[in-house]
């Protein structure tokens, strides 16, 4: 009895949390943003990255990506609050495993150095679609679009090559095949 | 060209068009354009509060007591700070609020001018929506709109944020069209499968019972006469949440009590040992559950609620049904009739062990304390109260603390929207402002306030609105002199450190009472008692009245914390009787 010194309950037993991408259709109005963000802050829940954009400049529409963590309890009532807020549409949600969905972010990574760590440091970025947008000759600017856990990782490994900052997206999400969600 | 109205005129006339009859408000800086046009509509009264968290619990009063939406309209700044503790009680109690704010002139948002707040930064989290107006031409369908969103669905407290200037600017005035979509959010969202398997869950329960909450009462007063329909024709027990008081017959004797953490020790032991639980209207909040791992392990659990969200938040329920509680009852007694006729008589021998095994738990009468001819006991206070008032439909509010427990365990309450209570938020000084609404919306009724002499202090203003408006509140002081609740947690659980839940220097209530023009009333003594109360009745002017009763009477039963249902802390009479061993004596 000793450790219950409050007009409170003790926390329960866990579920085991996942990660899950929540995507948000919004009315594009003042505010929308704090409203989605203020929910998940003021119940406790965690943003991991947020990614939001206008998708339908004509209905003012615009689409949020949250990945976030919880269990299986926790975002069930993600999206029951998401759903509740008036400016909200539709709520979709993917897992991260899900193999029906792509996942992508998007990076910028500077590096100075010379030439040769400059080609080094590009051809080790070949397989996440590197694009040159910026050339001197002591230093780029390459973008690359990758998993989340594909840029970390890279982030870490490039720093031999000169990196010296970085700049990166939220995920975006969207389903594979021709289906739509609704 | 059509006629153009200012911006203030606006707000007036959606008001009318809503049926909006009183608004409680304080003027300001902020809002005078609005308050220059009140003149103007005389069908709108307006009700000046001494303090804008009374404008907001008298709004939540009145609308808890008509299950019309009540009306605020305060300045900016302070104006809508103060509203927060209001905005923020009726949005955890589900009452439909609209709060009108004035702001700062539009050009000098954002520039700290003189009271300025983020009104609708500071509100977003305790409305479900809110709305600062940039263009006057937006102002009447978000005035609407306001209404609907605080109407519709589980409802709720709405704010609209007007800058100054909008409120002088023109435009035309477009007419109300009542649109039920919202958004795509349907509120009804459920099949009659799933009515079909409640009636095949209540057909074959042993042990069931009903646990029904605001919800109920929030639907309407038809979804309260369909609730005891339901259970008139089941013959099931049912039991109530602190909100859903009144939504049952209180004296009928298929009615336990209220449930949860002071709740009676048969209708926590029928939650924790039944097979059937037939959820109306309630969320499963945690004086509720208690333990969530323990609570009622052996049960179906059934969950009919309008708010999707509200559905497996704290508990896992075995079949939802969402949708208005009026709607739901509706169809599954035209269901049950239709399948089920003579069910209670033919089901009675199923659930006879049920009923046998639940009046054991009664005859424990968990409600029953030490009576006393020297001091008044506050529960004693609280059956005489009942008794000399029970034929009068009186409408009761309360503060928080004991003498909300108390209220709640002794006052009988047999219908719907009789009982107005801070009961999420427990909001201390609630009690005297709500009675302030509550009388406003009806007039000729007798209207109380059992209050503590803690909380009662903490709004204790509005006793100058209740002069104001010949309002004959009653305000009902169980007086112990300390933050009962507070001092009844220290006692069981912080080895009776009364940490700071003693306030000396208390006013005397009896002259504070003539020195706001109203009447003042003492009594000390069980044997003065119930005169005393018959001239509080007898007395057609607002009556503050100081009841000094035991200082060390503690709420009884209760769950401790972490404790499941069926681990009850009974009164003093029955820990005599069989003393409390093992890890409980800890706690007694």
């Amino acid at each position: 009895m000793a450790n219950s010194k409050s007009a409170y309950s003790l926390a329960g037993k866990k579920q085991k949390p996942d990660t899950h991408i929540i995507v948000v259709w919004v009315d594009n109005e003042a505010g929308v943003l704090a409203r989605v963000v203020g929910l998940f802050s003021g119940r406790g829940y965690n943003i991991e990255s947020l990614a939001v954009a206008e998708v339908d400049q004509k209905q003012n529409i615009s689409r949020i990506t949250i990945v976030t963590t919880g269990t299986p309890q926790v975002v069930d009532q993600i999206k029951l609050q998401l759903k509740k807020l008036v400016p909200v549409h539709k709520v979709a949600d993917f897992k991260r495993e899900d193999k029906n969905v792509i996942f992508k972010e998007m990076a910028l990574f500077k590096f100075v150095a010379n030439n040769g760590k400059l080609n080094k440091a590009f051809e080790a970025c070949k397989n996440f679609n590197p694009v040159i947008l910026d050339k001197t000759n002591k230093s780029n600017v390459i973008q690359i679009t990758a998993l989340r856990r594909e840029i970390d990782r890279m982030s870490k490994n490039l720093k031999k090559f000169g990196l010296v900052s970085v700049s990166r997206t939220g995920a975006v999400a969207m389903t594979r095949g021709s289906e739509i969600f609704k | 060209m059509s006629k153009l109205y200012s911006g203030a005129e606006i707000v007036f006339k959606c008001l009318e068009d809503q049926n909006v009859s009183h608004i409680f408000g304080y003027p300001g800086g902020a809002v005078l354009p609005i308050y220059d046009e009140l003149k103007n509509f005389n069908s709108i009264k307006h009700i000046l509060v001494r303090h804008e968290q009374g404008a907001g619990h008298a709004a939540e009063g009145y609308a808890r007591s008509t299950g019309k939406p009540g009306v605020l309209l305060v300045t900016s700044g302070p104006g809508a700070t103060n509203a927060v503790t209001a905005l923020t009680d009726a949005y955890m109690d589900s009452i439909p609020l609209v709060c009108i704010t004035g702001q700062v002139p539009t050009h000098l948002i954002g520039t700290d001018a003189f009271q300025e707040c983020d009104t609708t930064g500071i509100t977003r989290p305790c409305t479900k929506h809110n709305w600062l107006v940039k263009d006057v031409d937006d102002l009447a369908e978000i005035m609407h709109k306001a209404f609907e969103v605080a109407t519709t669905g589980r409802p709720g407290p709405v704010l609209v944020d007007i800058p100054k200037d909008i409120q002088f600017q023109k435009s035309k005035y477009k007419n109300y069209k009542n649109n039920k979509k919202l958004n795509g959010k349907s509120h009804n969202n459920y099949s009659q499968k799933n009515i079909d398997e409640l009636i095949n869950l209540i057909s074959k329960a042993k042990k069931p019972i009903f646990y029904t909450g605001g919800g109920v009462i929030n639907s309407g007063t038809k979804a309260s006469e369909l609730l005891r329909e339901l259970v008139y024709a089941t013959g099931f027990p049912i039991t109530s949440t602190l909100q859903g008081l009144g939504c049952f017959p209180a004296d009928d004797n298929q009615f336990l009590g209220m449930l949860g953490m002071h709740g009676t020790y048969e209708a926590n032991n029928a939650m924790y040992s039944c097979d059937l639980m037939i959820n109306v209207g309630a969320r499963f909040d945690d004086r509720i559950t208690g333990k969530i791992d323990e609570f009622s392990p052996k049960s179906k659990k059934v969950h009919i609620d309008i708010d999707p969200s509200s559905i497996n938040k704290n508990v896992k329920v075995d079949l939802a049904i969402v949708g208005d509680i009026k709607s739901v009852l509706t169809t599954t007694l035209k269901t049950f009739k239709k399948s089920k006729k003579n069910f209670s008589k033919s089901n009675k021998s199923q659930i006879s062990n049920w009923w046998e095994q639940i009046q054991k738990w009664r005859s424990k009468r968990s409600l029953d304390y030490i009576g006393s001819e020297e001091t008044i006991k506050p529960q004693y206070a609280i059956e005489r109260l009942y008794e000399l008032t029970k034929d009068k439909d009186a409408y009761i509010t309360t503060e928080v603390g004991q003498h909300q427990m108390w209220a709640a365990q002794h006052y009988k309450f047999n219908k719907p929207n009789r009982w107005m209570t801070s009961g999420g938020l427990g909001t201390m000084g609630y009690g005297l402002p709500a009675a302030v609404g509550v009388q406003i919306a009806h007039p000729k009724k007798l209207v109380i306030d059992i209050a503590g002499e803690a909380s009662v202090l903490m709004t204790m203003q509005e006793m100058s609105t209740a002069v104001q408006y010949n309002l004959p509140i009653k305000i009902f002081i169980l007086n112990n002199e300390y933050m009962g609740m507070v001092r009844q947690w220290q006692e069981l659980l912080h080895d009776k450190n009364y940490s700071e839940s003693y306030t000396a220097a208390l006013p005397d209530f009896v002259k504070m009472a003539e020195a706001y023009g109203c009447v003042g009333i003492r009594a000390k003594t069980p044997e003065e008692l119930d005169d005393k109360i018959i001239e509080m009745l007898n007395t057609d002017r607002p009556v503050i009245f100081d009841c000094l009763v035991d200082k060390q009477e503690n709420c009884f039963p209760m769950i401790p914390s972490g404790k499941p249902h069926n681990q009850m802390l009974l009164g003093p009479k029955d820990q005599k009787e069989k003393k409390i061993t093992g890890k409980g004596r800890t706690l007694v």
